[in-house]
């Protein structure tokens, strides 16, 4: 049979943002994937070599809006590094909470958008509903809803009153008991379970080789969690449960965030519980000293990595990111071979993709012969 | 008023396009359509194609790569079309002014009748600028 190029995007009903891929399908399967991105390139790693150390972390929340908070940590975190001053605790401890109920909205977020894909409305209306409990909450502790704006190189912006504390003691015991009753649903639900178990397979050993992050490393059975490996923020302080799943496919990776959705809560619970008491925030001096450093985090879709080079003065010489996106791009080119095309957008939402975050780079190829992404990523070793 | 804007306005489908956006404006977006705010109770549809729709809903401040595309699917949309920029990205180009990747919003390469700011709006600023859309469509 002969092989048909399928385009899919940048505009599709299935992708939510501008990205192109072509597969490569004989009859019903796919052989092969080619990626093409650069879509949402916006070239913010220039952007921030014009933009003083504070203001730049407004920059970094805005590569991508739905792990904002993570972004605003791993930034701050990097140029704390490099001007060599500590946060004070109790500003560690708001930005953990910042960070986990991140997290809690986006895998609330991507569970949504899974049940979409699988046609599985109600779920999707449902976990968007929960959502929005989340999202009221960082609005009553930060004053917004998406890019919050609170977590900034030296500590935090706003305090977090006694009384948004023990609002947000409830709102976690609420997402909690959600949490336990969506892990029910996928577990015994067979819409859910048909279509995601043994569909999109990730062994270990591939998964390793070739540098999966996050949730899609972890669903793979590899320990793989920046919150363990090198605690950041508040996390020192909290006995940290890392949740590994052994299934491989696309079930255990939808396993693997229901279950993480349950341990944020409960770090944010026990937070809110015991703020240390303190200012929230110390002055970074305007001018850097010369030095470099990097910071890594584990943002909702996996570990997300910033490197600076100060060269003196108060804006860096070079920022650099690299999201867990990109990082999982050859593990779904892997997981899409030899499956069902119909299983494409299920298998393409499991590594929970977010395209904005993962442009940096554009390949451009001045001998303007077509390159395969997945093969330049290989060589360069991401 | 004549029958078919009085009908149109009661039937605004609108179609989703990210042109280059952080995703901040396209969730909440996404989120007017769920539960809390419920967009399609004023016969607001999202639909997956630019031959179905009268509004065409542009989020993020329009990168070169994808500029041609937006102009494609403006000129696929049947007429009257309608072109809202939503967040502050898609009105003016944010934070993201000045880049070298970057055209510096939406009516830089297609025309806008809406402009919605906020860096994201709220949902509910969306259900306000839909609001405004139907009364201009009702008006004529
Ligand atoms: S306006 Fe703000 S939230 Fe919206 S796409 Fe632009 S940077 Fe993101």
């Amino acid at each position: 049979m002969s092989v048909i190029q399928v385009p899919v995007g940048p505009q599709h009903p299935a992708l939510k943002e501008p990205e192109r891929f072509i597969l490569h399908v004989e009859g019903e399967s796919v052989v092969k994937v080619d990626v093409k991105i650069g879509y949402a390139h916006r070239g913010i790693e220039k952007i921030f070599e014009r933009k003083m150390y504070i203001p730049g972390v407004f920059v970094a929340e805005r590569i991508c809006g739905i792990c904002s908070a993570a972004h605003a940590v791993a930034y701050s975190l990097v140029v704390e590094k490099v001007a060599e001053v500590e946060p004070p605790e109790r500003a560690k401890a708001i930005r953990t909470i910042a960070f986990e109920l991140n997290r809690i909205q986006s895998h609330l977020l991507w569970l949504g958008i899974l049940a979409h894909e699988l046609g599985f409305d109600t779920l999707f209306m449902l976990t968007w509903r929960d959502r929005e409990l989340v999202l009221s909450l960082i609005e009553r502790l930060f004053g917004n809803r998406v890019t919050y704006g609170a977590v900034v190189p030296g500590g935090v912006r706003r305090d977090i009153s006694d009384a948004a504390a023990k609002e947000t003691v409830k709102v976690c015991e609420k997402i909690i008991e959600r949490a336990r009753e969506y892990l029910d649903l996928c577990l015994s639900e067979k819409t859910i379970v048909m279509r995601t178990e043994n569909i999109g397979i990730l062994k270990p050993h591939q998964s390793i080789a070739l540098c999966a992050v996050g949730p899609v490393a972890r669903g793979s059975a590899v320990r793989f969690d920046v919150r363990e490996d090198e605690p950041y923020d508040a996390l020192e302080l909290l006995d940290f449960q890392m949740v590994v799943e052994d299934g491989c496919d696309t079930l255990s990776r939808t396993l693997v965030r229901v279950k993480e959705t349950e341990v944020s809560a409960q770090i944010v619970k026990e937070l809110a519980k015991k703020l240390p008491a303190g200012p929230i925030k110390i002055r970074l001096p305007m001018k850097l000293p010369e030095g470099e450093a990097v910071s890594r985090v584990e943002a909702p879709r996996g570990e997300l990595f910033y490197y600076a080079v100060s060269k003196g003065g108060d804006k860096p010489y070079r920022m650099k990111v690299r999201t867990p996106t990109l990082a999982n791009i050859p593990a779904l080119c892997e997981m899409l071979k030899g499956c069902h095309i119909a299983d494409v957008p299920v298998i393409l939402a499991s590594i929970d993709p977010c395209f904005a975050c993962m442009d940096r780079v554009e390949v451009v190829d001045s001998s303007g012969r077509r390159r395969d992404l997945e093969e330049m990523l290989r060589r360069r070793g991401v | 008023m004549g029958v078919l804007s009085w009908a149109r306005a009661k039937s605004i489908w609108v179609l989703h396009f990210n042109s280059g956006g952080c995703n901040g404006c396209d969730i909440e977006a996404v989120a007017a359509f769920t539960p809390r705010f419920d967009a399609e109770r004023f016969g607001v549809l999202l639909v997956p194609s630019p031959r179905h729709a009268d509004a065409l809903l542009v989020t993020g401040p329009v990168t070169k790569q994808i500029k041609d595309r937006l102009i494609r699917i403006y000129e696929q949309m049947p007429e009257p079309k309608f072109v809202i920029a939503f967040g502050t990205c898609a009105c003016t180009g944010g934070v993201f002014k000045g880049s070298y990747s970057t055209c510096g919003g939406v009516d830089k390469v297609i025309p806008v009748d809406l402009y919605i700011p906020g860096c994201p709006p709220k949902p509910e600023a969306l259900l306000n600028g839909i609001a405004e859309l139907m009364r201009r469509v009702r008006g004529g």
